[in-house]
């Protein structure tokens, strides 16, 4: 099977650079999805939020994926589903199986990574302590309660303030279960304020900061953890510990980009994100090979991995059209200054440049009344003040193309953050 | 007089809001803080009547082992979120069921339908 | 119903017995207490199949080491289960310790061990760049390996079963009484009478033992935590790299397995409760501690998982097999490392003995070769392709990360003692066995085990009874 560009994952990702890539003119799309249907981890995120910028509305998870998935019946744009990837090679021909045409291969002329991401296990967390039923990572869990409708547990501990593990605080207690506590190995939550609001103070669920989980009693079934407060070097703090009697544990301690299929293609992958290091076009280190959403690195608001995603498939796109040149021009790096743990893209090819480039960016702190700061070389270009960052909120600069080329001899854009 | 800091729920941003008023007159309620409308709206709403809509799933009868998500249509009254929930487990429908379809309209007479929120075939 | 033997103990000791036994005509059965084959120590070991050097000249240990080593490539192949020579290394890091390497070498000579010699620090760090700059010298031994310890004891397990031996699991001994020429063996599932009884019953052996016997045998659990890492890091290194062995055994060593992970463990520990195979702060810290003094750079951020398991120990220090101060009744006690290497060796030797005490004849049906479960992530293209054919489930991935499918995961439950939990799907087919640790795979296999054994989600367990994930609503 050939095809012009090939979207690997049907999640919001992946419909959103289908239909961007449709809509610029490249009718051969085709979406390879490994469920039974499209709309990838948002058809479990039957939670609202999801939305407000895109369409203006507060919508759930399942609404939100609708929008685009009728987008995508609307233009006619082939889907595989039940049709899994198990290997890319370097030069863009996909192997897939599926029920219906067993092993079979796809060459593409372009290929866009929307994978999404996976959940961090116990194991990965090398926790200590017995290994029973009863310990499941939130999304793990969410899916049991929001698919299957069964319940996964009925007193429950939760590891990690992100916004999945309070997420499941709420929904856990809607359900009926008692959740004791939400831990959080930070001395700062990692989720959405709004969500410590409507998930833990709303249910009187206590949130405990600087706190882990050091033990998990019960040999079949989760009996009790144990929580230790930690340190600054995040080790418990003998002495701390508090025992809590409990069934489950849900873990809600990271997520990372589920890139197993681009590290085999042999695509340059950054060691801090897990995703891929793209430019300013959203292309990886391979040509014609584009990256977007959660496999590129982790989002916190749906709307903006919509954004990305679109960006993705119109670059794909262009590739195909072949308006995309210049792949060899001149590179500027996009470094991380003080506070910023990682920037997509990792650098810009001058010649692509498009009037505005957008940089994305987490810190990797807490940050009160700081400024964001874009250097070009020496010169600082832009300087931003906000009332906070954190690392759970993704954030972005967004720099004009002639204040990038003013100086030609500068090599490195740099973000940094500073505070008085 | 009374203050109090709340944080906005109206969207990510999470405002941090200060309402400043007396308990049962409404015209005295002064709030600083907000971005946006929705924002001013929330604070008050908190210290009157504050609010919630209600997301859950309830049971696809002709379905094995399969659930659908629903949601109030609007905010309810915070203090029926419980009977809210519980009615959710009582409750099922039959696929085929759409976005918008109302699975029980005034849900625990709080004037408010509950409406399906994914499609099923 | 009276039988000849029952085996007491579905761990790899019972399970090799019973295969051995099952080549001759004899009404055997295997009592198991979990709800599966291969849940005790069986199951949380190194997986290694060692060479033999290490226990002393003259003992069972050496022997049934030895003999077990030399069994294990061509039973691999009849049996399918998945085995690797890989050889091993045992490192010293002074000069002054190169007369012990020089012991082991002589002691495993004696033993009947081939091949063994001593690398220089050079040879050693060409073979395995991965090791310590500090290491002198080491013992090489080309004949050890790696196996897989649930194929091994599940491969067994099935092929017994084939061959006409019953198994009863979820069935646990209460008591056992000699009664003139038989026994009765008390159980909750019921009283089975016998002529002959095998002890098989791992860190329990005592407690079976004494059931019986008027000299008491103690077991002491020693237990070992490992740590598990992603097959991202599997080859660092490619031979099992050993230390210099202590009072307490062998000590932690780094190895690849067979699957492809790095494994680094076990730690030893005496403890009391024989249920507690719960993993420790300190016992993790120091095992992965223990292990960077043989190999730089271990890949601590790669972990998967860890998990611990209890070997039994007897006081003599040796293996205690064969027939006890009571006729009829036979140990095979004690069977700490190299329990897993000599397991097909003293299955034989029970098997062999027990047709002579009670004079079985040999079947003309045995039926020696079993097919494992075919493995979609090893099969080759074409391979791929015609397992898809005869059955589109093959086509169906449930772990994405082991790249094991549907087909695989419903032979494992329909095969003869096929599985019945979720860790019993894990140990045959390795679904939920990679870097997610069964979050993507667990909600899939717990719908199709609810599908094949005709009952709910709800009904399934992780490893029996008491383990259960899920439960409807309360209102309903």
């Amino acid at each position: 099977m050939k095809t012009k560009i090939a979207i690997i994952g049907g999640g919001p990702a992946g419909l959103a650079a289908a239909i961007e890539a449709y809509d610029k003119g490249v009718k051969d799309v085709v979406i390879l999805e490994r469920d039974s249907l499209l709309g990838g981890i948002l058809n479990q995120c039957i939670h609202n939020g999801f939305g407000l910028h895109t369409f203006k509305e507060e919508l759930t998870g399942p609404e939100y994926a609708q929008r685009f998935i009728d987008k995508v019946k609307e233009r006619n744009i082939e889907c595989l589903l039940e049709t899994i990837v198990i290997d890319i090679s370097a030069d863009k021909v996909i192997t897939a199986m599926s029920k219906e045409r067993g092993i079979f291969t796809i060459e593409a002329e372009a290929i866009v990574l929307a994978m999404g991401c996976r959940e961090r296990p116990r194991g990965a967390l090398n926790t200590p302590g017995y290994r029973p039923a009863g310990i499941y990572s939130a999304g793990t869990a969410q899916r049991y309660v929001n698919i299957e409708g069964k319940m996964p547990g009925h007193k429950v501990v939760i590891l990690g303030s992100g916004d999945i593990g309070l997420i499941m605080a709420r929904r856990m207690t809607l359900e009926g279960a008692k959740v004791e506590a939400v831990a959080e190995l930070m001395p700062y939550s990692g989720g959405l304020k709004r969500n410590i609001v409507q998930c833990l103070d709303d249910f009187g669920i206590p949130l405990k900061l600087s706190t882990t989980v050091i033990d998990i009693d019960g040999k079949d079934r989760v009996t009790s953890v144990t929580l230790a407060k930690v340190d600054e070097k995040m080790q418990p703090i003998p002495g701390t510990e508090e025992k809590i009697e409990c069934d489950t544990l849900l873990l809600s301690c990271g997520l990372l980009p589920e890139n197993e299929l681009s590290s085999q293609m042999g695509v340059d992958l950054s060691p801090v994100t897990g995703g891929a290091k793209v430019d300013e076009s959203l292309e990886t280190s391979i040509d014609g090979v584009f990256a977007c959403g959660n496999v590129l690195h982790v989002h916190d608001l749906v709307d903006y991995v919509s954004k990305e995603a679109s960006e993705a498939g119109r670059h794909a796109a262009e590739y195909v059209l072949g308006e995309k040149t210049n792949r060899g021009s001149e590179v500027v790096n996009i470094s991380t200054g003080n506070g910023v743990r990682y920037t997509v893209p990792v650098c810009v090819r001058k010649d692509r440049l498009e009037d505005l480039l957008t940089i994305r960016f987490r810190v990797g702190n807490v940050y009160k009344n700081p400024e964001i700061c874009v250097y070009l070389g020496d010169k600082c270009i832009q300087r931003r003040k906000k009332q906070i960052c954190a690392p759970g909120e993704m954030e972005q600069v967004i720099l004009k193309k002639a204040d990038i080329l003013a100086d030609d001899g500068a090599k490195e854009i740099k973000i940094a953050i500073e505070t008085n | 007089m009374q203050t109090r800091n709340l944080t906005c729920i109206g969207c990510p941003m999470g405002c941090a809001l200060t309402v400043e008023y007396t308990p049962g007159d409404k015209d005295s309620i002064k709030v600083t803080g907000y971005t946006c409308q929705r924002g001013l709206k929330y604070a008050i709403d908190e210290v009157t009547n504050p609010t919630r809509t209600v997301t859950g799933t309830i049971r696809v009868s002709n379905r094995k082992n399969l659930v659908v998500s629903v949601k109030t249509k609007d905010p309810i009254p915070k203090d029926k979120i419980d009977a809210v929930a519980e009615k959710l487990k009582e409750i099922s429908v039959k696929a085929p069921i759409k976005i918008g379809d109302v699975a029980l309209s005034n849900i625990e007479n709080t004037g408010v339908d509950l409406v399906i929120t994914k499609n099923i075939d | 119903m009276k039988y000849d033997v029952v085996i007491i103990g579905a761990g790899v000791i019972g399970s090799c017995i019973a295969r051995e036994l099952s080549k001759y005509d004899v009404k055997a059965l295997v009592l198991e207490k979990a709800s599966d084959v291969c849940e005790g120590t069986s199951k949380a070991n190194s997986g290694i199949v060692h060479a033999g050097f290490d226990a002393k000249s003259g003992t069972k240990k050496a022997f049934f080491n030895v003999e077990g080593c030399k069994k294990m490539p061509a039973l691999s192949k009849e049996l399918d289960f998945a085995y690797k020579n890989n050889g091993s290394l045992v490192l010293c890091f002074s000069e002054d310790d190169i007369p012990k390497l020089e012991e082991l070498k002589k002691r495993g000579e004696e033993n009947g061990v081939e091949k063994l010699q001593i690398l220089s620090k050079e040879e050693l760090l060409k073979k395995e760049p991965a090791l310590s700059k500090d290491v002198v010298a080491a013992l090489y031994a080309p004949t050890a390996g790696i196996v897989c310890p649930f194929n091994l004891t599940i491969a067994m397990a099935e092929n017994a079963f084939v061959n006409g031996v019953e198994f009863r699991l979820n069935t646990e001994v209460k008591n056992i009484a000699k009664e003139g020429d038989s026994f009765k063996i008390e159980t909750n599932n019921g009283t089975f009478e016998t002529k002959a009884v095998v002890n098989a019953a791992g860190v329990y052996a005592d407690k079976i033992h004494n059931f019986v016997c008027s000299d008491k045998l103690k077991i002491t659990a020693r237990k070992g935590e490992y740590c598990l890492y992603d097959k991202k890091v599997g080859n660092l290194v490619s031979s099992t790299i050993f230390q210099l062995p202590g009072a307490y055994g062998k000590g932690v060593l780094v190895t690849p397995t067979v699957h492809g992970n790095l494994l680094l463990g076990p730690t030893a520990e005496d403890i009391q409760d024989k249920e507690a195979v719960n993993t420790t702060k300190n016992g993790l810290d120091s095992l992965q501690k223990t292990a960077a003094k043989s190999v730089e750079a271990i890949p601590y951020r790669s972990v998967i998982t860890s998990f611990a398991g209890l070997r039994a120990h007897a006081d003599t220090d040796d293996f205690i097999i064969g027939e006890s101060s009571v006729k009829g009744f036979y140990d095979c006690a004690g069977i700490e490392s190299p329990g897993l290497t000599a397991a097909p060796a003293i299955g034989a030797w029970m098997a062999e003995t027990l047709s002579k005490d009670l004079s079985l004849n040999k079947k003309d049906n045995f039926i020696g070769k079993r097919e494992g479960i075919k493995s979609m992530a090893l099969a080759s293209k074409e391979e791929k392709e015609a397992l898809i054919k005869k059955n589109p489930l093959y086509a169906n991935v449930i772990c994405r990360c082991e790249l094991v499918t549907e087909g695989e995961i419903v032979d494992a439950i329909k095969r003869p003692l096929g599985a019945t939990t979720l860790d019993g799907v894990k140990r045959r087919t390795r679904a939920g066995m990679g870097r997610c640790q069964a979050g993507f795979c667990s909600p899939k296999t717990l719908e199709i085990l609810a599908r094949e054994l005709n009952t709910d989600m709800t009904k399934i367990t992780k490893h029996g009874e008491g383990s259960g994930f899920l439960s409807e609503h309360k209102s309903l």
